[in-house]
Order: C-alpha cells, then sequence, then structure tokens
C-alpha cells in the first residue's frame, strides 16, 4: 500500500456548488465542498437525506447536467476537470475511470435485459474493439469477482431472478467492468438487508483494495462509515461542516450535527433502557437556508452570534486534518461531548476496524500533519 | 405454456358462441328490416312473402334458426348462406379478407415506422417546437374522424374528383394477384388515412412513457456506465417505454382485422368492414353473423398473441 508515501489524489473536488432553477427558486443543493480521495482510499460522505452528498456526486458523473443545472468549481479526475469535459470526453470516461454503484439495484438495473448483457454493454463501451464473445467472458469474470456463484449460469438471469444482494453485486460488477480509478458507491446497502450489507461493504473494501480504486462512499448511516472508511466527511445544507480521519471523528467528534447523527444510531451496546436522541427539526430549505451557521435552528447549543455569523472549515488547533465549520470554542465542544458520551453510553460509537492500514496512517487528503 | 395456450383457446371458443347468440338476438330482437320484406321487393303479395319466409327458414322457431346456425357451423363449417346474394357466407368472408389484411398491414407499418420516431424524439425533445408539433398533430390526428379524413384525402389527392389527382380514388382496388401496381397505389391513401388515428394514439402514448422511462434509475444507470446518448434513448429507454404499447397494438390489430368499416367504406375497398356494413344495410343476417364471428375470431385470438407476446418481452410476467 502506497499509504504513507503522499498519494496523489485520484479524484479531487474543489470547492464544487450546485444549483438547481427550479419553479419555487433556485435551491442551492451544493454549497463549496471540496475534498480528494487518494487510490486505494475510501471517503465516507455522510449527511441527512437532502443534505447535498447525491447532488455532488452524480454532478462529478455529469449525471446532472442540464439546463436548469448551474454548477461551479471543479471535479479532477486524474488531473483532469469532469464538469468542463466534453459530452463526448465524459461519455468516455463514465463507466470508464470514473464508475458509481447506485442504491436500489432492482430499480437501477435494466428490468427487461439480462444482467449479463447490461454488464457486457458497459465492457464493450469502452473497448472499442471487444468482440461479444469477448464481453461475455468478461462479463463472467466479473460475476465471479463479485462472488456471485454459478456466475456462467446467473449471467443470463434477469435482474428480478436475483436476490437484492446478487443484484447490488452485479450491480457492482458492471461498475467494475473497465477498472476505475474511482468509484463512487451512492448508499450501496441501504436498501438491503442487514447480513447482506456486510458482505457487499466487505466486498467493497476487498475490491478497492485489490484493484487500488479510490472510493467514495456516500451514506447516512455512521455505522457503513466506521467499518469501511478512512476518511469522513459530514454534509449538512450542502456543506461539509465536519471532516477528518475516521478514527479521529468518531473519537472525538466536533460538530454538534456530529454529535445528533451518532446519537441517533441504534447501538446494541448501549446500556438497557438508554434512548435514542433524534436530531430535532427538519434539514433546511435550500432556497432560503438560515442565515449564520446554517445549522443553529436545529442546534442545542445556539447563542446569538451563531444566526449571523456563517463559520467557516477551519482546522482544529492540534489537529490539522480534522476539520470542522463551528462557532464554539473547541474546549467547550470537548467538554460537550465528553458530558453526552458519559452520560448515554459509556464507548464512543463503533470502534473502526480499519481493514488495510491502521487509523494513524492519516488522511488521503492533502493536508496531512507535515 | 401449452396448458395455458389451449385454456385460452377454449374460452375463446365458448365467446364465440355467447357472441354469436348476442348477434342472433339483436337482429331478431332490436327493429330491423325484414329480410323477407327487401327481398320481395315493395308490393309484394303475402303470398310471396311467405314463400320466401320459408325458403330462408325464417319461419321456424327461433330457438330452432340458431340451432340450426350453430350445428350448421360446428359440424360442417357452414355460416349459410346469404340472404341477398345466396352465396355462401364463408366463401364470401374468404374473398374478402385479403383486401381488409392489405389495408391493416400497411397502415400497420406505417403507423409504426411513424409514431415510434416521432414518440421518442418528442420525449427527448421535450418542451421544443418538434414535441410541440408532435403533440399539437397528434391531437388533430386522434379528433379527426376517419370518414372525413378519408373524404378530405380523397377531395385532396384522388385522381377523378381531386384537386390534385395524385392517387387512384375510391373503387380502385383490384387484388395484388391482379396487378401489384395497382393495388399498391389504390392502398395509399387509406393506408395513410387509417394509420393516422393510430400513429397519432401510439406517438402520444409513446412519449408520455418515454418521458416517464428516461427519468427511471436504470437509465441513469446507462448513462453511468458510459453509453452513448442514443443507446441510451434508443436502447434501454425504448425497450422499456414500448412494451406496454406492444400489446395495446396487437388489439388494434385485430380489431382492424375484423374488418376496418369506416375506411372500407370511405374508400370503396372490398374487404370485411364492407361487407359487414352493406350486410347490416341488407338485414342480411348470416353475413352479419359470419361477419361479427370472424372479427370476434381475431380479436380473441389478438388477445392471446398479445399475451404470449408480453411474456416474451417482458420477463417479469413470464413467471405469473
Amino acid at each position: 500500500m502506497s499509504a504513507e508515501a503522499q498519494p496523489a489524489a485520484a479524484l479531487r473536488v474543489e470547492d464544487l456548488r450546485v444549483a438547481f432553477d427550479t419553479r419555487d427558486g433556485l435551491v442551492q443543493a451544493v454549497d463549496g465542498i471540496s475534498y480528494s480521495v487518494a487510490p486505494g482510499r475510501t471517503l465516507g460522505i455522510v449527511g441527512e437525506s437532502g443534505s447535498g452528498k447525491t447532488v455532488a456526486a452524480m454532478t462529478a458523473m455529469g449525471l446532472t447536467r442540464g439546463a436548469r443545472t448551474r454548477v461551479s468549481g471543479r471535479v479532477l479526475l486524474d488531473g483532469e476537470d469532469l464538469l468542463a469535459a466534453s459530452p463526448a470526453r465524459l461519455q468516455a470516461l463514465r463507466g470508464d475511470a470514473i464508475a458509481m454503484v447506485f442504491q436500489d439495484p432492482l430499480s437501477a438495473l435494466h428490468p427487461l435485459l439480462r444482467v449479463g448483457h447490461q454488464i457486457e454493454e458497459a465492457v464493450r463501451a469502452h473497448g472499442s474493439e471487444v468482440s461479444r464473445a469477448a464481453g461475455r467472458a468478461r462479463a463472467v469474470e466479473l460475476l465471479e469477482l463479485v462472488a456471485i456463484p454459478n456466475a456462467a449460469q446467473r449471467i443470463d438471469a434477469y435482474p428480478h431472478e436475483l436476490s437484492g444482494g446478487m443484484r447490488q453485486r452485479a450491480m457492482i460488477a458492471m461498475a467494475l467492468a473497465n477498472n476505475p480509478r474511482v468509484l463512487i458507491a451512492d448508499e450501496p446497502t441501504t436498501a438491503l438487508d442487514v447480513t447482506v450489507q456486510a458482505q457487499i461493504l466487505a466486498l467493497l473494501r476487498r475490491l478497492r483494495d485489490a484493484l487500488g480504486m479510490a472510493m467514495v462512499l456516500i451514506t447516512h448511516d455512521l455505522g457503513v462509515v466506521a467499518e469501511t472508511a478512512d476518511e469522513v466527511a459530514v454534509m449538512y445544507a450542502g456543506r461539509i461542516v465536519e471532516h477528518a480521519p475516521a478514527a479521529e471523528l468518531f473519537a472525538s467528534p466536533q460538530h454538534p450535527y456530529t454529535w445528533g447523527l451518532l446519537r441517533s444510531v441504534p447501538r446494541l451496546d448501549a446500556p438497557v433502557g438508554a434512548e435514542l436522541v433524534p436530531i430535532p427539526g427538519r434539514p433546511p430549505s435550500l432556497i432560503d437556508p438560515p442565515s449564520g451557521c446554517r445549522f443553529h435552528p436545529r442546534c442545542a447549543y445556539v447563542r446569538d452570534r451563531h444566526r449571523m455569523v456563517d463559520p467557516a472549515l477551519e482546522s482544529l488547533a492540534g489537529v490539522p486534518s480534522h476539520r470542522v465549520a463551528c462557532l464554539l470554542p473547541e474546549t467547550e465542544r470537548r467538554a460537550i461531548w465528553a458530558g453526552l458520551t458519559s452520560g448515554a453510553a459509556a464507548s464512543p460509537v463503533v470502534a473502526p476496524e480499519s481493514p488495510s492500514s491502521g487509523p494513524a496512517a492519516g488522511p488521503a487528503s492533502a493536508e496531512r500533519p507535515a | 405454456m401449452a396448458a395455458y395456450v389451449l385454456r385460452r383457446v377454449l374460452w375463446g371458443l365458448v365467446l364465440l358462441v355467447l357472441v354469436s347468440l348476442l348477434t342472433f338476438v339483436v337482429f331478431y330482437v332490436l327493429p330491423s328490416a325484414d329480410p323477407a320484406q327487401l327481398r320481395a321487393g315493395r308490393n309484394a303479395s303475402p303470398a310471396t312473402l311467405a314463400q320466401i319466409r320459408e325458403s330462408l327458414g325464417l319461419d321456424r322457431p327461433l330457438t330452432a334458426q340458431y340451432w340450426t346456425f350453430l350445428s350448421q357451423l360446428a359440424f360442417h363449417a357452414n355460416l349459410g348462406y346469404s340472404y341477398f346474394s345466396q352465396a355462401s357466407v364463408g366463401s364470401l368472408l374468404v374473398d374478402r379478407l385479403p383486401a381488409t389484411i392489405s389495408l391493416t398491414l400497411g397502415a400497420i407499418v406505417i403507423w409504426v415506422v411513424v409514431a415510434v420516431p416521432l414518440g421518442v424524439v418528442a420525449a427527448t425533445h421535450r418542451g421544443t417546437w418538434v414535441d410541440k408539433l408532435t403533440t399539437g398533430g397528434a391531437l388533430l390526428g386522434i379528433s379527426a374522424p376517419v370518414y372525413w379524413l378519408g373524404l378530405v384525402a380523397l377531395y385532396l389527392f384522388a385522381d377523378d374528383i381531386g384537386k390534385w389527382p395524385l392517387l387512384p380514388g375510391a373503387g380502385s382496388y383490384v387484388p395484388f394477384s391482379e396487378d401489384a401496381w395497382q393495388w399498391l397505389t389504390s392502398l395509399i391513401l387509406p393506408w395513410l388515412v387509417l394509420a393516422c388515428t393510430f400513429t397519432a394514439v401510439y406517438a402520444r402514448l409513446l412519449r408520455g412513457n418515454m418521458i416517464e422511462v428516461l427519468s427511471e434509475d436504470y437509465v441513469r444507470t446507462a448513462r453511468a456506465k458510459g453509453l452513448s446518448e442514443r443507446r441510451v434513448v434508443w436502447r434501454h429507454g425504448l425497450r422499456a417505454a414500448v412494451t406496454p404499447l406492444v400489446t395495446l397494438a396487437g388489439l388494434d390489430i385485430g380489431l382492424l382485422l375484423g374488418g376496418a368499416v369506416l375506411t372500407e367504406t370511405v374508400f370503396g375497398i372490398p374487404g370485411i368492414g364492407q361487407l359487414n356494413y352493406q350486410a347490416i344495410v341488407h338485414a342480411d343476417y348470416p353475413v352479419i353473423q359470419g361477419t361479427v364471428l370472424l372479427a370476434a375470431c381475431f380479436v380473441i385470438v389478438a388477445n392471446i398473441a398479445v399475451d404470449i407476446a408480453y411474456a416474451y418481452l417482458d420477463p417479469r410476467a413470464r413467471t405469473a
């Protein structure tokens, strides 16, 4: 693994902004987010629905292009700006250098076409001279890669003939058809049974390591991120409000929204009688977002100043890799989180099981400590 | 599958008997012209009328008449004889069928070839002038009655009464075996007129389906894997959008094969529809019964064919 060397980012997003022109007004779905992912590393992007995490990923793939979409910033795939790419260039890159796995494999696979055919299409779309037989052979190989038993037979199955887990495996096989440098997985386990979720995540980790892909894992489930991501970005109302190495984030979360996410997850090791703490209120309107800190209407620790001042994403004093957009003083935040954890459960949430490299290996992004 | 088809065919036979009974009842119960009176002409003596009634079997009880019809059909494949021309109904139908099939098949080709691209292009260029022209034109096509459209076409293009005498007009149909060129040219106007309404209906339906399908997740997946927009639309989009229409088209084809009454009448095409129309005018019960049963047959067969086709087109329907 090249984790110790300074790896060049496979995917670098710089100040991405996406707005949709709707009848009700301009919806600022993504409002200036930046991140980067190195090969073999995983960035988890966490947030409620409507936080802009999916829109950001779809925009990187060029799937939100349209007359009513306004996009600015840069999405660099190995240095090439996808936002500036021509439609033809974009078509050549997606499914090839950058690929995506979607949430619900039943609706994301064409119901009337055989699974194998759909995978073959992905192979042949990017290999100019791939014969039908070669495409089919590659499809079988891919199904074997994602551990679908009897791949040679399953290749002729229709999506509805496969179980949910098998469908998602087929979806992943399709995304991997051309050994992408970057894999974006948008809620890949949300539509699946819990036991299958774990299998799919393990599969994604294995494939990421084997193929050296940079992976962006989008989810609302912090448990998913804890097991798989090296780094976590928490999104709220179109912005990243906290960004840290996974272990660091779970050990000392800094943003009140992150606390809310952590404390609203049901846990088996929580003491009997411990209550789940939902985050009060709703995600804000993205047409007319709240003034000051966007989280202030839902924040339990809000001060007057927070309603006026918009916090920037800034590094913690001693931990440059951990950045947070919160106006509370750091000492106060640490005290509040300590109080919350001692009051509820003893241990800080799920211990991140880092697959390939230890949590100390550091973040993949450029601003690692020197 | 075989058992399923057999069951459907048996049900179809039951249905045909019911249809024949209904036709019979409608003919005798509802007020219609007296066939004997029509044959005897004006001022016929009661004796002549009675004789004609007897020769046509009209003097026998209704149940006996229906039973004769049914047993003749079942055991001798005999549909009876026309009151009007004495010709066997079966041979009349056989004579007329090629014209109706010619008319229907040509119209289908035109409407599929025109409606599919129109529907797809209108859906992919939603809101542009192409779309507006298509939906506007479709509304016109749906609203225009076939007989009116047929007459307009004749007044404009027929070589006898047309303003621009380009094509053979009404009554110019000849069988393909007689003169293929004449057959072709004489059918162009009827094909276009008959296809017009169907093109409009199917283009609109396809546009709607297509717009819906193009927003589906699997179309987004097709784009995400780097397929060309053309392949996304014409293969992934159209495949899903057209499937429900295939079933509808099957039923429409079945209906048309039973006789496009208006088109055949306006253009004087000697098909099943015209035969049916003339039989009604002449109160020619055996011919009415024959044409109605043939039409019912086509509809029933079309229904079965459509269900089989659907299972072929949509694998999800196969297990059911």
